[in-house]
């Protein structure tokens, strides 16, 4: 019963900042509704026995990403003190695009998990998970990303993908050759 | 009367939690309070010791720089300076600058104190002593610092100031930067100990890894100093530049919170440093002795083995503080870039190779001697490299006339200001990330 009442607070701090970092004006406080979101969904996933994956959350998102995105509001002028509403006349077209991505998700993660459970859970009951499994949980997914029969391909393309933005921001970033550079 | 002793001898063996079990069952009920009461001993515990470390940190500098130190208040040694300090804080009234943003400004202090208690959980501080032990202790460490970084922004921001907003650019910059050379010297451990475990890294400790890999110790004793913010790192507070850098519009008890954050943040890394590295409690098995009557009194012996470690390196942090001059900015950025980061991915990567490499037959001492002399050797071929590349520099600077060559290479003609770009940016100025100075790294 316990572990509900924890998922139903979360979702609605996510849910709640989620709605906030779209409808705030102030574009700072909206950087900061969106940490909010990210660590309900730290919590979520603490909540489903994936420390891993809820500590990597809160380190690449909120660690991370949204200082990525906090400097760039802080860089970018005037966006602070913006005073028009952040809404536009385009809710058609975004009710549109949110019923198709809804369907499309509908139906794949209907067809990978099948969303009615094979065995009924009585509410209120914790769903059991094996101890052995949790935790050992590190070590399977250390495996899986370099295991040959596993995701070591994917991770791999992954790492040359990241390394390959890392290699173009610095030549951005280069100062032409004869340019002053100003730092 | 039996329980009292009961109760003592429980105290005494830091097994406060079975005397709960034995006297009141062990219902879900009895484990709650058993957390809180935990939690609540912890962090009152974390709070108030900060008040001995301020004063402590204060008469240690005030001795390695010839002065006396805080001698007035509560007797020759003024042992109540810095509760007279804090009643002072207590009692200021809190200002709140106009302009301000309400929520940042004000939620910053709270969640730097939050964020430096919240790593305490995985902390090992005796055997069965611990918090929480996560799977992923070194890992939520991380985690939970990352959210400092945050709050610098939060408080720079928030408080419509321009120093403060440099102030918490500067801040950030620093912390972002050298999280990256910690978190690849704490990867060292873990794969020494096969685990994130903090309790799982104490115990795969027979010889502490401070002897397998002191090269990684050391960036990683170097990062701890940078994230915490002291000196030679200690730019988030600079006069001359930024004043008080991110905390400038703060006063009273908002600002005492951000001091006391930096307080236990320094105390939790020397402990870290000596779970990762010093084999935190364990001193010779003596932490695992069990009195004949039942009770563990070596978990007595195991916290003070661990709070003896934890202040020597406190003390090395003061230590440190007393005697290094602060470096610049450009220095602390380029020294982290350009020496930490590609020394510590060199260092995990012949760590990882070479451990793989040991067979599992080996030897403790053996296997320790294998990685000592991998250390030894990157740091030898490190030096020598460094060493190769500032006599160039030197070369170069000097036109090749041998040492002091600034006079040969700027002559007389040239303005100093004008001749000291001119050089400079013919060799170095296609150096990416901003790079003017040489590699600024004072080892030799």
């Amino acid at each position: 019963m316990s572990q509900q009442i924890i998922f139903f607070i979360l979702a609605a701090i996510t849910l709640t900042s989620a709605i906030a970092v779209v409808t705030m004006r102030n574009l700072f406080h909206a950087a900061l509704a969106l940490m909010v979101s990210f660590l309900g969904v730290a919590g979520i996933y603490v909540l489903l026995e994936a420390g891993f994956m809820g500590m990597a959350q809160l380190l690449v998102y909120i660690g991370a990403i949204s200082i990525l995105i906090i400097f760039a509001v802080m860089m970018t002028r005037r966006m602070m003190q913006t005073r028009e509403t952040p809404f536009n006349a385009q809710t058609l077209a975004a009710l549109v695009g949110t019923l198709i991505t809804m369907a499309i998700l509908f139906v794949v993660i209907g067809r990978l998990y099948p969303l009615a459970p094979t065995t009924e859970i009585p509410l209120g009951a914790a769903p059991q998970v094996d101890p052995a499994i949790i935790g050992s949980s590190i070590d399977q997914l250390g495996r899986a990303f370099v295991g040959a029969n596993a995701y070591v391909l994917p991770f791999e393309v992954a790492s040359v993908l990241l390394l390959a933005a890392l290699v173009g921001s610095i030549i951005i970033a280069w100062p032409r050759s004869g340019e002053e550079d100003n730092l | 009367m039996n329980m009292i002793i009961d109760l003592l001898k429980s105290l005494i063996s830091l097994s406060l939690g079975d005397f709960i079990r034995r006297n009141f069952g062990t219902g879900p009920g009895t484990e709650l309070l058993i957390d809180i009461g935990g939690v609540v001993i912890l962090s009152t515990f974390c709070l108030l010791i900060v008040i001995f470390l301020i004063w402590l940190t204060r008469k240690l500098v005030a001795r390695m720089q010839d002065r006396i130190g805080p001698n007035r208040v509560g007797g020759r040694y003024g042992l109540l300076q810095t509760v007279a300090d804090v009643v002072k804080l207590l009692s200021k009234e809190l200002i709140h600058p106009s302009g301000a943003d309400w929520l940042s400004y004000n939620a910053a202090p709270i969640l730097t104190v939050m964020a430096a208690l919240l790593v305490w959980a995985v902390m090992p501080f005796a055997p069965g002593v611990i918090g929480v032990d996560l799977n992923i202790g070194v890992f939520y460490i991380m985690a939970i610092s990352s959210i400092s970084v945050v709050v610098l922004l939060l408080a720079g921001w928030g408080s419509n100031n321009k120093y403060a907003l440099l102030g918490a650019f500067r801040a950030v910059a620093q912390m972002v930067s050298y999280e990256v050379p910690m978190m690849l010297a704490l990867l060292v451990p873990v794969i020494l100990a096969r685990t994130m475990s903090t309790k799982g890294i104490i115990d795969a400790q027979n010889l502490p890894f401070i002897l397998f890999a002191p090269v990684s110790a050391l960036i990683f004793y170097i990062s701890t100093l940078a994230e915490t913010g002291r000196t030679p790192f200690d730019l988030l507070e600079a006069e001359s530049e930024i004043v008080a850098g991110f905390h400038i519009e703060y006063g009273g008890m908002k600002f005492g919170m951000f001091f006391l954050a930096e307080f236990v943040n320094t105390l939790f890394w020397s402990g870290m440093f000596v779970t990762l590295y010093l084999g935190g409690y364990r001193i010779f098995g003596l932490e695992n002795w069990v009195g004949g009557d039942g009770y563990p009194y070596g978990r007595l012996i195991g916290l003070i083995a661990f709070f003896a470690k934890t202040f020597f390196m406190y003390f090395v942090y003061d230590w440190i503080r007393g005697t290094l001059p602060r470096v610049r900015v450009d220095q602390i950025l380029n020294f982290n870039w350009k020496f930490m980061v590609p020394l510590s991915l060199v260092l995990i990567f012949f760590v990882a190779l070479v451990d793989k490499f040991i067979p599992d037959t080996a030897g403790t001492v053996t296997r320790m001697a294998i990685h000592l002399t991998l250390n030894l050797v990157i740091a030898a071929a490190t030096l020598e490299f460094l060493r190769r590349r500032g006599r160039q520099f030197r070369q170069e600077m000097s036109g090749g006339d041998g040492p002091g060559g600034r006079e040969t290479l700027y002559p007389d003609d040239h303005g100093h200001g004008a001749a000291h770009e001119a050089p400079a940016h013919s060799d170095h100025g296609d150096m990416p990330l901003g790079g003017r100075e040489p590699i600024a790294v004072p080892l030799h």
